[in-house]
């Protein structure tokens, strides 16, 4: 029996289910005569019935397919010959994978003739899953027809199924509500659980001050050098350094550009200047990243060279400037919200007492929606710690420890992407070193959320 | 006392003409102060504009010659002791034919005088190695071909089509530079005899990656970024639109659903790249997904777009007047009904605005699909969400790092089509918020 026909009966059941449910409540309000002869519209009786068989079989399909592969396989091993059971875990998964291999088809097995103890294997589990998927029709068979009966049998006029199909759909509400909750933890679990294994391997102190950042692992345990370094330093240098020029990029020209556009142009270039920066915000990172790596840097280099600055073609200006026209429709885009929100009233007190329109802008509207314009900037940073793309592109590999923006720096984000790229086993200090990164970075871009959140939540409420 | 101009007077008490006198002098300083900041705004705006317009200049520039491609009329016979030589036409055999060699020797055909072995082999190097596939194709899917001979025009190596593209000049000057003079001495026959020419370049779009730029396309990558958002927004839309209407509507005002909020609140500004670390965590290492199929990428970018989808659809849901649904419970709807029945259809152009803003958004991503494998070399174009594939952003990183200079050309091209598609999804947006916004 395959997964595809029991869906289908289950289908079919479920319908039947349905159209037996509305048919017997449109019988007894056509008996009694009157709408009101019954609790529910005759169609919420029909869910009802349905949904009494969908649950408990749905619930049976969830649970085979979580947990039937993994109960077979583990048959499957105790019945392998000793010399094969009692293999290393690496050696083990080797052989299951023939056995998998081989059941999946004769063909997709190449090279010598397999051991006839994995054909054996091979074919129990063959068996074992044809067993498991009866099993499991016969069970959502059961479970549907006995539920959809129960609820039919029950059925009557005071049997409230509005009520009970609607606190369904609430249920199904929730769970989807609580689906962001679940990402969080699961992000949490995974960065957390994974950065534990890291910190077992290298002590976090010597990751959070380590002023040596050179993961390459020796192939050999006798290699020379054996052992990489991660101290984290010189990535957050980096990444600060990068994201504060793209900060002195996109601040002061967003914010500008917000307060023009607010309070000087007119509605018909507002509506021209807008939808260029909507633009801006809309152009991917990797297209960014590309225009910094084959436009700016070449173009500061000659720019270094006529100047006589020796620029490094991955230097920290090129992705921090790029990065910081990336933010600035971020920045602009908030503050124009926030500056909007400012009341009219307090514009009109102050052009009254005689004050210029900048004067007005720089003593009255700023400060007034400084904390709102404050949260944003943070927002921004934020986004500029996170950025991956543009530096992976544009900002070097190496990990120097400089404060000269014409060298080439690393940042957090560039060293998980290089670290992860590519297949890797999954318990190297190198590969567990991404997740440590991904945890600092988790923390602290959170860290400025919180802030920014709560500082515009807190500061808002002033004109409301 | 202090004056707007910022100076202290120590008198308190003036007259008239006094304070009129002190604000005409302090007039000039100040409207001069009026323009500077007037110029700083203007400076700005000018900044980024000229910044949006250098750079669709640079990319367009850069990328519009990827879209034709040179191609060489040849004169190809597919010499059945070459193609087929155990006459027997089985499909194995005719896939394993020496294609090459129906390429050299219609090339010898226009140059008689090569002879050396080195000098066939620069010959051969002017028309792009991946026509011998395009050859074993068109044999394969139409084997009475065989024996007869047919004029096709085929790709030519990317060297050569950098060379002819550039028309005249310095550039062309520079391209020329690169090839040997006997190379040179056949392009120039070559153009002359008309039997080069610029033509639209579809292997572009109906090819996947190759090594050669000239053989290289972006329909793997392309349906990979389809799959991907076709699982995004099945799984994204539905779950974001009902945690949307759960948290407006039915929600009770307490503890745990305000941590729900400030969850989703905090959700949409986690950076993309953690998200795929929780793919590579979750879906590939315990779940055991495979890697680089567009599934497990459809999976992290449907939890990357949530939030975006959830704010968006609850503040659509806001925007439906209490009247309404006074109205509707008045008239005895149960509150679910209420919701389905009114609420929700009001409400969903405005949710429909979000999720198309929130695909596009996923449609740009890049770094997450690098964390969960997607960043593979493919060929084939995949059939199905779980075949090994790419995405278009991806394939732009790609090409980005490749050394050939043709890819620089044929990455613009790709970035043009993702920009293309990005306006596009835009459009709909915003024509979607138009056509159906509603003031009550």
């Amino acid at each position: 029996m395959r997964l595809s026909t029991i869906l289908l009966i289950y289908a079919a059941i479920l319908f039947a289910g349905f159209l037996a449910g509305r048919h017997k409540a449109a019988l007894i309000r056509n008996r009694s005569g009157s709408a009101s002869g019954i609790h529910s519209l005759p169609a919420y009786h029909g869910y009802n019935v349905m949904l009494w068989g969908a649950i408990p079989a749905l619930l049976a399909i969830v649970g085979y397919l979580a947990f039937g592969e993994s109960l077979i396989i583990s048959n499957v091993v105790d019945s392998l010959p000793e010399a094969l059971r009692t293999l290393p875990e690496p050696q083990l998964n080797l052989v299951l994978n023939d056995v998998r291999n081989l059941a999946a088809g004769p063909d997709s097995i190449a090279g010598a003739v397999p051991d006839s103890a994995i054909v054996d294997a091979a074919g129990r589990l063959l068996d074992l899953r044809n067993l498991g998927t009866i099993f499991l029709g016969i069970a959502v068979i059961l479970l549907a027809a006995t539920g959809c009966g129960f609820a039919w049998y029950r059925l009557d006029a005071d049997s409230r199924a509005r009520n009970q199909v609607e606190s369904v759909i609430v249920a199904c509400l929730f769970i989807a509500a609580a689906v962001a909750v679940l990402t969080t933890l699961g992000i949490v679990f995974s960065v957390v659980f994974e950065a534990a294994r890291f910190f077992a391997k290298v002590p976090i102190t010597e990751f959070l001050f380590g002023l040596k950042w050179s993961p390459q692992m020796a192939i050999r345990a006798d290699q020379v050098g054996s052992s990489g370094s991660f101290g984290a330093v010189p990535l957050f240098a980096g990444t600060l350094m990068i994201s504060g020029i793209a900060m002195l990029v996109a601040v002061p020209i967003g914010l500008l550009v917000a307060i023009y556009t607010a309070e000087y142009l007119s509605p018909r270039a507002r509506m021209l200047v807008k939808p260029l920066l909507e633009l801006l915000a809309g152009i991917p990172t990797v297209v960014y990243g590309f225009f910094a790596a084959l436009t700016v840097a070449p173009l500061l280099r000659s720019v270094g060279i006529d100047m006589g600055f020796e620029i490094s073609s991955e230097s920290a200006l090129g992705a921090g400037l790029v990065m910081g026209i990336m933010i600035l429709p971020f920045v602009s885009s908030i503050s124009d919200d926030v500056i909007n929100a400012v009341p009219q009233g307090l514009r009109d007190g102050s052009y009254g007492l005689g004050a210029t329109k900048s004067e007005t802008i720089k003593r009255v509207i700023l400060p007034a929606a400084l904390p709102g314009i404050v949260g944003g900037i943070l927002l921004a940073v934020s986004r500029a710690i996170g950025e991956t793309m543009i530096v992976v592109m544009a900002a070097g590999l190496a990990a120097n420890l400089t404060a000269n923006p014409l060298q080439a720096v690393t940042t957090v984000t560039v060293q998980i992407v290089t670290l992860l790229v590519g297949d890797q086993e999954f318990d190297s200090p190198k590969t567990l070193a991404a997740f440590g990164l991904g945890l600092t970075l988790f923390v602290v871009t959170l860290t400025l959320n919180v802030i920014a959140l709560e500082v515009v939540r807190r500061f808002r409420e002033q004109y409301d | 006392m202090t004056m707007p101009d910022g100076t202290s007077r120590k008198t308190f008490i003036r007259t008239g003409a006094q304070t009129r006198e002190l604000v005409e002098a302090s007039l000039g300083a100040r409207r001069r102060r009026e323009l500077r900041f007037r110029l700083y705004g203007i400076l700005a705006i000018f900044a980024s504009v000229a910044f949006v317009v250098f750079f669709g200049y640079t990319i367009v520039k850069a990328g519009y010659p990827a879209f034709s491609q040179t191609f060489i009329q040849l004169e190809i016979g597919f010499d059945p002791a070459v193609v087929d030589p155990d006459g027997k036409r089985e499909r194995q055999s005719l896939a394993g034919a020496n294609y090459k060699k129906l390429v050299t020797e219609s090339l010898l055909a226009i140059f008689p005088e090569v002879t050396d072995r080195r000098a066939k082999r620069a010959l051969n190097g002017l028309v792009s190695s991946g026509v011998v596939y395009e050859l074993r194709d068109m044999v394969l899917a139409d084997p009475d071909l065989i024996g007869t001979s047919r004029k096709i025009w085929l790709p030519v190596d990317d060297e050569i089509d950098s060379y002819f593209k550039a028309a005249s000049g310095a550039a062309q000057d520079a391209a020329a530079g690169r090839f040997k003079s006997e190379e040179l001495e056949w392009i120039k026959r070559l153009q002359s005899q008309g039997l080069l020419e610029l033509r639209f370049n579809r292997i572009f779009f109906t090819a996947g990656d190759s090594r050669d730029p000239e053989m290289a396309g972006i329909l793997a990558a392309a349906k990979g970024s389809f799959f991907m958002l076709l699982v995004t927004m099945l799984l994204a839309f539905p779950a974001g639109v009902a945690a949307a209407i759960y948290l407006e509507e039915f929600a009770p005002k307490n503890r745990w659903i305000d941590l729900i909020e400030v969850n989703i609140n905090n959700l949409a500004a986690v950076p993309s790249i953690i998200f795929g670390l929780l793919g590579l965590a979750f879906f590939i290492n315990f779940l055991e997904m495979p890697r680089s199929a567009p599934l497990v990428g459809g999976l992290v970018l449907a939890l990357m777009t949530l939030p975006t989808i959830i704010i968006a659809s609850r503040s659509a849901i806001k925007a439906v007047p209490p009247s309404i649904r006074d109205a509707a419970l008045g008239l005895g709807a149960s509150r679910v009904q209420t919701v389905t029945h009114h609420v929700l259809p009001l409400a969903l152009p405005g949710m429909l605005t979000g999720a198309i803003l929130g695909m596009a958004r996923a449609l740009g991503e890049t770094a997450p699909l690098l964390m969960i494998g997607m960043v593979a070399f493919v060929v084939d174009i995949p059939q199905t969400p779980l075949d090994p594939s790419t995405a278009l952003p991806v394939q732009i990183y790609l090409w980005a790092d490749s050394p050939e200079r043709a890819f620089v050309e044929r990455t613009s091209a790709a970035i043009i089509v993702l920009m293309l598609f990005l306006l596009l999804m835009n459009a709909a947006a915003v024509w979607l918020r138009n056509r159906f916004e509603r003031r009550w």
